[in-house]
């Protein structure tokens, strides 16, 4: 058995699934037609198979997925990573915040940022912008009614607009979906240390 | 042209800086819209009616006071057998409703301590495998939608 991975990294670990994925053998032709819209040239990962026995769904989600992280214009990709993360952190899917985390990292060449938010969360100390979306980000993802004016205001005293904001809103919501996918349905797990159990 | 559910719920004005970012992400607002569609009212719901997910969704947004949503969804659950489950109360005697709305309530409210032992429970109450990641898959979606319409709405106030 391999280890359950209980805390914050950006070393990107194993997805454990706690339902049984789909059998490629066994699926139907909606299936078979969902999965062929995730990313080419990767090995159909446990994840995405366990989210076939729901091909209406995943056929839907794939793209908007995409497009909420990747489309041109409005926040930066950083920063919806940095939403991303923060969602993730909140929802301590450890799977989620690694692969976000370490794409933030890719993207700015600096890893301090995320090494203050796994450790103190809303609390980290960080520049004025990125403090901003991070308190926004973790906010929205633990009580959403608790969000008002004040947020706002604060969001754009450190320089963000309104297409900026609700990028962001975008990304950190659609991380409360992922988290709660990732998080529930299966679990980050180590597989390196083959001699250690859970 | 007709609103769609979340920028109806969101109250996006029709013109003015908001307008405008909602225009320039149009596509991801037809692709919610079809999530929304996938969620609530797939062309094959598996064990989950269209009427229990819809009264499961009206019950999601209430934990947050999602007025706006809840209304839209419990027009959606009108009428069916479950549709008093909307209320963040109200439970079940079915030992297959209970454990599902346990599932909600968590996975909604505190999703951080949710653990391998929250998806046995559904299987032991009978639960199929599909409709765990359907059950997943609608509760997961209708977190984003709420936080989506929420922000909306606090950016069409400030606009």
């Amino acid at each position: 058995m391999s280890r359950v991975v209980r805390k914050f990294t950006t070393r990107v670990p194993k997805w454990r699934p706690h339902v049984t994925p789909l059998d490629l053998d066994a699926a139907t032709e909606e299936q078979r037609a969902a999965l062929s819209e995730t990313p080419s040239n990767t090995k159909i990962s446990d994840y995405v198979l366990v989210l076939a026995h729901d091909p209406q769904a995943l056929n839907a989600r794939t793209p908007l997925f995409n497009g909420i992280m990747y489309d041109e214009g409005g926040l930066s990709r950083a920063e919806r990573e940095l939403g991303a993360t923060a969602a993730s952190f909140v929802n301590r899917c450890i799977f989620c915040a690694a692969v976000h985390a370490s794409r933030y990292n890719q993207i700015t060449g600096d890893e301090t940022l995320m090494h203050k938010l796994f450790l103190d969360g809303a609390a980290a100390d960080l520049p004025d912008r990125e403090q901003a979306i991070l308190r926004f980000a973790v906010k929205l993802s633990e009580c959403p009614p608790a969000i008002g004016a004040e947020d706002f205001e604060a969001l754009r005293a450190a320089g963000l607009d309104t297409q900026e904001i609700l990028d962001l809103a975008l990304s950190t919501a659609l991380f409360g979906w992922a988290n709660r996918l990732m998080h529930t349905l299966g679990e980050p797990v180590d597989d390196r240390h083959p001699a250690e159990t859970e | 042209m007709s609103m769609r559910i979340l920028e109806d719920a969101g109250a996006v004005p029709d013109a003015g800086p908001l307008a405008d970012a909602v225009a320039f992400r149009e596509r991801l607002m037809e692709l919610t819209e079809a999530s929304h569609e996938a969620a609530l009212r797939p062309a094959q719901p598996g064990g989950l009616s269209h009427g229990l997910r819809a009264a499961i969704a009206a019950r999601i947004t209430r934990h947050y006071a999602e007025t706006a949503l809840a209304a839209h969804y419990d027009a959606l659950a009108a009428g069916a057998p479950e549709a008093a489950l909307a209320e963040p109360g109200a439970m079940s005697d079915d030992a297959r409703l209970a454990a599902i709305l346990a599932y909600v309530d968590k996975v909604t409210l505190s999703p951080s301590t949710a653990s391998r032992a929250d998806i046995d429970a559904l299987r032991a109450a009978g639960i199929a495998e599909g409709d765990i990641v359907r059950l997943a898959g609608l509760v997961a979606f209708v977190n984003y939608q709420l936080r989506v319409a929420l922000v909306l709405r606090g950016l069409a106030g400030a606009a």
